[in-house]
């Protein structure tokens, strides 16, 4: 089976056409060593014709790659990456309406030598715009199929199988047209490539003449770099004494590229199309007056920002209670069915418990992957990253930070996910390090229990504003200021270097695809449920585990004994259900005491008392450092509850307020709780978040690192909101 | 004086002469069309007075004035 690599510039409708073409038969996976999503499906080229297989490639301006992350298109086009099959011809899509930086990409693609076709995106964009292209000219001056599409409406796309039907037959030929370069270039390629070929031994692999040609013009680029650091050092100056042969106009190489290739774009622009004689202001062009306005643009952005959170924070509360509820039947339903022990334990306060704690998150996501979706496809995020990059430019990173830092807001996870567009290293691995500062929706149960437990109901401005709104605003704020001198630090110590460039196409706007979106928000949501169902949940076990065992004798003994004598002295039933219940929360309480997990708290509790805390509230900590929600459940076990017990619950919230000291003074102030929830805010208590890091940056140090300074951070900042709100009287 | 694409005001229109610098950035930019010969317009400043939107060859693109100023335009007859 033959298989094709689907390539175009961004914003080109790309998905669209591979998602027209392969229908559902697609499959997504990773490239070794980089982040660069590998996607690839069937096409049914019709009747009697063979199938094949579409590889979706990144999108991509240019073959010159400064990343290797970028580098991974060219191997793959040049066959040059390991594991993967030949390449044996190629589906261009260019978009119609911006031919001319899209013709760019196409000569670069030509010298591959292999065949293609090349599928004209966005036809009723270019026709509305006035844009008369000469189809059959254009294919003719290419020597290669060109056939009008429009992915999204599926126009087309039957005649573009037909095309591909002819490239899988092997029926096409390698178009024979050019950009010609000076020969003085090509004579310094050719020598280039005899050196290299000369150098093939310490290469292990013949280095292709489009590979050579990358070297040579991109100065600091990834394909120079590769082979550089193969070589002596005679290689650098051979090299730059090729560079200097093959320049024959002013600038260096990759201006002369430039201009070869946008002439030879032009020659091929001003046969086959027609341009209107006076440009009319697009519609994008009219929806941006007021979009990204200097004042509408900002109102309309704070506005959107507004309506998410509204989404996220308060429409996706039925939904979240719904299954919460729902899991809590469950649990309660296998608990019934089974008899008392380490089974019944292990299934419902562990597993059941554990996950569906975390399962509870699956709206929010769901709802925020929605909003991003729309967003993205209708044309808005690029617009947002040129409206924030300034602000973010403060903390050394760039509009393209943006994304990445709002999804955080529901989840770390898909946010880390979405640093992968960001070009440069260092900005990306700073963005996935302060991320997680972000307050993520598995924080708000912690904020909203403390919040209606210590912060008292007070209203100032006639009840407009109340002081514990005003706390949750705060918890929110503070991770959004932390990050500020967080990523600066970074950016100025680990992540040195100037600060990359922000060019950035801001595409025209269109509607968005239901199709499209529902994929990327049934993906997300797929995604998530994965990873709930594997590492949340060995996790969850072994939390479990430890603040179950071990299991002394000696403790059943004693509440065997106490249960005994109630039912032996108790006057009423009520009396002494109600008593059995109160032996029964101790008993458990006791349990958990004296569990590996409850001596390590104790054991750890000189270093939270500075905190104001105990060593309840340091095991509850512990054991949330997995996954942070984890804490609202063992509290619950901790202050002499069941351990079914959510953040609605008003009686947690009347325990935690007469919870005492031994001297009798109550454990929870609002210093307490603010400390609590400080910590909370900053330390970076999420197993999946850390093995996410882990994934994307391919090393063990930048989770260590991000945990690390998570912690410490969270510590020193709970220790001063402590001792502040202690000094402030507020204890 | 030859004047550089961060030096336009809005709506102004100008030629690309050539580019300073050499690298990832000045690639980058050349390959987004902003090369010799090629007319550029800038359409807005960013509500905080950084990037800057031009239209460049038919499309849209952003780019922050440091990265404009590495871009030499040709000396206007008016």
């Amino acid at each position: 089976m033959s298989t094709i690599a689907l390539v175009g510039n961004p914003n080109v409708g790309k998905t669209a056409v591979f998602n027209a073409l392969t229908g559902l038969n697609q499959s997504t996976g990773n490239y070794p060593g980089v982040t660069i999503d590998r996607k690839r499906g069937r096409v049914d080229t019709g009747a009697g014709n063979p199938p094949m297989t579409l590889v979706d490639l990144p999108g991509t301006y240019s073959l010159a790659a400064h990343a290797p992350d970028e580098m991974i298109v060219v191997d793959v086009l040049l066959d040059q990456q390991r594991g993967e099959e030949e390449i044996d011809g190629l589906l261009v899509v260019l978009d119609a309406s911006n031919l001319e930086r899209n013709l760019y990409l196409l000569s670069q693609l030509i010298e591959l030598d292999k065949p293609l076709v090349i599928a004209l995106n966005m036809m009723d964009i270019a026709s509305r715009r006035a844009i008369q292209i000469d189809i059959p000219l254009l294919s003719r001056l290419l020597q290669t199929p060109v056939v009008p599409v429009c992915a999204h409406k599926g126009l087309g796309i039957a005649e573009l199988r037909t095309a591909l039907g002819q490239l899988a037959w092997g029926a096409l030929e390698p178009p024979p047209v050019r950009a010609t370069f000076p020969a003085e270039q090509q004579a310094a390629l050719d020598q280039l490539q005899e050196l290299l070929l000369n150098r093939r031994g310490q290469l292990g692999r013949n280095i292709p003449r489009l590979e050579a040609f990358r070297i040579l013009v991109d100065e600091g680029g990834y394909a120079e770099q590769r082979v550089l650091k193969l070589f002596s050092k005679s290689f650098p100056t051979e090299l730059q004494k090729l560079r200097h042969q093959a320049r024959t106009m002013g600038g260096n190489l990759a201006a002369q590229e430039a201009r070869v290739r946008y002439g030879w774009v032009r020659g091929v622009l001003e046969q086959a199309v027609v341009f209107p004689p006076v440009r009319k202001r697009t519609r994008s062009e009219q929806i941006d007056n007021y979009l990204i306005h200097r004042v509408w643009g900002t109102l309309f952005f704070v506005g959107i920002m507004a309506v998410l959170f509204q989404c996220i924070f308060t429409w996706a509360v039925p939904v979240m209670e719904l299954i919460e509820s729902g899991i809590g039947s469950l649990g309660a339903l296998l608990g019934a069915g089974m008899n008392e022990g380490m089974l019944r334990s292990l299934l419902v306060d562990g597993i059941i418990a554990g996950v569906g704690s975390v399962l509870v998150f699956l709206p929010q996501i769901l709802i925020l992957s929605f909003f991003i979706a729309v967003l993205e496809d209708f044309g808005y995020m690029a617009r947002a990253a040129f409206l924030m990059d300034r602000l973010l430019g403060w903390c050394g990173l760039s509009g393209q930070s943006f994304l990445p830092m709002l999804s955080s807001f529901a989840c770390a996870i898909p946010g880390i996910l979405a640093t992968r567009t960001i070009r440069d290293r260092r900005d990306r691995f700073t963005t996935i390090l302060v991320a997680p500062l972000m307050s993520c929706s598995a924080r708000l149960p912690v904020y909203t229990i403390l919040i209606a437990a210590f912060v008292p109901a007070e209203r100032y401005l006639s009840g407009l504003i109340g002081l514990q709104g005003l706390t949750l605003f705060f918890m929110y704020c503070l991770g959004v200021v932390v990050a500020v001198p967080a990523s600066w630090i970074l950016r100025k110590t680990l992540f040195r270097g100037d600060q990359p460039p922000f060019i950035l196409e801001i595409p025209s706007y269109k509607i968005p695809q239901a199709r499209t979106v529902f994929r990327k928000v049934y993906r997300e949501g797929r995604e998530f449920l994965v990873r709930a169902g594997t590492l949340i949940l060995a996790v969850t076990i072994v939390v479990w585990a430890l603040a179950y065992f071990p299991r002394s004798p000696e403790i059943a003994e004693t509440f065997e004994a106490q249960r005994a004598t109630i039912e032996l002295v108790s006057a009423t039933p009520e009396q002494r259900a109600e008593e059995l219940r109160q032996v029964n929360f101790d008993e458990s309480a006791t349990y958990l005491r004296e569990s590996y997990l409850g001596r390590a708290g104790r054991w750890i509790e000189p270093v939270f008392t500075p905190l104001g805390w105990d060593w309840r509230i340091a095991t509850a900590t512990i054991a949330s450092f997995p996954a942070r929600e984890i804490v609202i459940a063992t509290l619950g076990t901790l202050f002499h509850l069941g351990s079914e017990v959510d953040e609605a619950d008003r009686s947690l919230i009347t325990t935690l307020q007469d919870a005492k000291h031994p001297d009798g003074t109550p454990l929870f102030t609002f210093a307490v709780a603010l400390s609590i929830m400080v910590f909370f805010a900053l330390c970076c208590q999420c197993a999946a978040t850390l093995a996410i890091i882990k994934r994307e940056t391919r090393q063990w140090r930048w989770p260590l690192l991000c945990f690390t300074y998570m912690t410490v951070l969270a510590y020193v900042a709970s220790w001063i909101m402590y001792n502040a709100a202690v000094g402030l009287g507020w204890d | 004086m030859q004047r550089t694409l961060d030096q336009l005001k809005i709506n102004e229109k100008g030629v690309v002469a050539s580019l300073y610098g050499n690298g990832a950035t000045q690639q980058r930019l050349l390959e987004m069309g902003v090369s010799d010969g090629a007319e550029v317009e800038v359409l807005r400043y960013a509500p905080l007075g950084d990037p800057m939107e031009i239209r460049v060859r038919g499309f849209h693109l952003s780019l922050r004035k440091a990265e404009a100023a590495l871009v030499l335009l040709e000396e206007s007859a008016g």
